[in-house]
């Protein structure tokens, strides 16, 4: 099975690559846009500033081959936000194969810290293949800004300030606002799900 | 809701994790990988990684560990230790670290911050300061508290949180290793005073201390290093009495 990870100017991808490594799967980074189109599987990873990435992903035409993927893709953070319609993040609009828009958190009282950092707890809203192996209320670490607003493709929510989406899905798009690969037990086998489709 | 995080340091020189009551008596503690994956079996929810080697050769020994913890650890860690510059903290991303730490650097030259928080995000950086109180002031301080600066702790945390931090980890140097609890009020003042997440260092002894810090302290992490280390206080036994305390714990 051919697994890819789209290496693009973003941070950290190669966390991605190393918690595959840890469930015994094999994946390959590349901007290759024939080897992306090709691939059993694509994940879509990204730490990041949505405006200068989806610039980036258009200049060198990985938009256009995402968008029309139809294997199973995995947004992880960034790329989560990137798949949706517009992002607040640089008022920038993102790839907007989910009909859903990306918001700034805004504290509402003084105890409330932003980026949410840490570990949360992930409410199941639907049934998703990616979470078989785990239960709602498990815990997965996220650390962002901005957030994709609950909507129609929203799997699970996530509760920080308000009730935000801490997963989606649509068609072949699955994504996760939390890290799979840094959310220890939990994380992977949701990653694990996801090589199983 | 969000988790309080609990998070051990470990000390790294030479690529190895040392252990001492004072920097004098360093003792060899074993592989950091090892004793970073022990600590996440036992339910610590991220990692520092503190190098303290003073080597040329310390940039490259730092990343090969960083790519090592990456490679092993599924949950977040930081790593820090006379991180100067962009290139230095491109090589730890690019090995996996989740985070950077950094101290000195950023006194000394507080545009680092900025620089670092507009090439990588502020989620990738963590301000580290210590701070002393001197006749009821509390003042930054340099090189393990050694050197005094000008800088009033909770002027200094809003212009590393103005300038692009992610998180403050201050470590209060008159609690640190007195094993007598955090500095509570000083954390809750730094914690007003930023709107960025605030880990709480310095003074862990007990576990009524953890309780303390993210009440009174209004910590959202709290980071220990020799009361784990020794076992004086094993993670998950701290996490369960933090959740029969009503503190939110990932369990």
């Amino acid at each position: 099975m051919n697994i890819r990870i789209i290496d693009y100017n973003a941070g950290n991808v190669q966390s991605v690559l190393f918690a595959l490594e840890r469930i015994g799967i094999s994946a390959e980074l590349t901007n290759d846009i024939d080897k992306i189109r090709s691939a059993d599987k694509v994940i879509f990873p990204g730490v990041g500033e949505a405006k200068n990435t989806m610039a980036y992903l258009r200049e060198t035409g990985l938009a256009d081959a995402i968008y029309h993927l139809k294997q199973p893709t995995l947004g992880i953070c960034l790329g989560m936000q990137l798949l949706c319609q517009h992002s607040e993040e640089g008022d920038t609009d993102c790839l907007n194969i989910i009909p859903l828009k990306v918001k700034k958190f805004r504290a509402t009282d003084a105890g409330e810290k932003i980026p949410h950092i840490g570990w949360n707890k992930i409410m199941f809203e639907k049934n998703t293949p990616l979470f078989q192996k785990n239960e709602s209320g498990d815990y997965a670490y996220f650390v962002h800004s901005y957030y994709v607003e609950a909507g129609d493709y929203t799997t699970a929510t996530c509760d920080y300030i308000l009730p935000f989406s801490a997963a989606l899905q649509k068609d072949n798009f699955y994504a996760t606002q939390f890290h799979p690969e840094k959310s220890g037990d939990v994380g992977e086998r949701i990653l694990k799900e996801f090589i199983n489709l | 809701m969000l988790a309080k995080r609990i998070i051990p340091c470990l000390d790294i020189k030479n690529g190895r994790t040392v252990k001492g009551v004072n920097f004098e008596q360093l003792r060899d503690a074993g592989d950091p990988v090892e004793l970073g994956c022990r600590y996440v079996t036992e339910g610590a929810d991220e990692l520092v990684f503190l190098d303290i080697t003073a080597t040329h050769e310390k940039r490259k020994t730092l990343s090969k560990l960083a790519k090592k913890i990456a490679r092993h650890l599924n949950i977040p860690f930081t790593i820090g230790g006379g991180i100067q510059s962009i290139e230095d903290a491109d090589l730890l991303l690019n090995a996996g670290a989740d985070k950077i730490s950094i101290n000195s650097a950023a006194v000394r030259d507080p545009d680092l911050i900025s620089r670092l928080a507009d090439q990588f995000g502020s989620q990738f950086v963590v301000v580290a300061v210590d701070a002393k109180e001197v006749n009821g002031e509390w003042l930054v301080h340099l090189n393990g508290g050694r050197i005094a600066t000008a800088y009033k702790l909770l002027d200094w945390v809003k212009e590393s949180e103005n300038r692009g931090a992610g998180e403050i980890l201050f470590t209060s140097m008159n609690n640190d290793g007195t094993k007598a609890g955090f500095a509570c009020d000083a954390l809750a003042a730094v914690s007003d005073q930023v709107g960025i997440p605030v880990i709480a260092s310095g003074g862990a002894g007990n576990m009524e201390h953890f309780y303390d810090v993210f009440t009174r302290g209004k910590a959202d992490a709290g980071l220990a290093a020799s009361i784990f280390h020794f076992k004086e206080i094993e993670i998950c036994d701290l996490k369960k009495y933090l959740a029969d305390q009503q503190i939110p714990v990932r369990l």
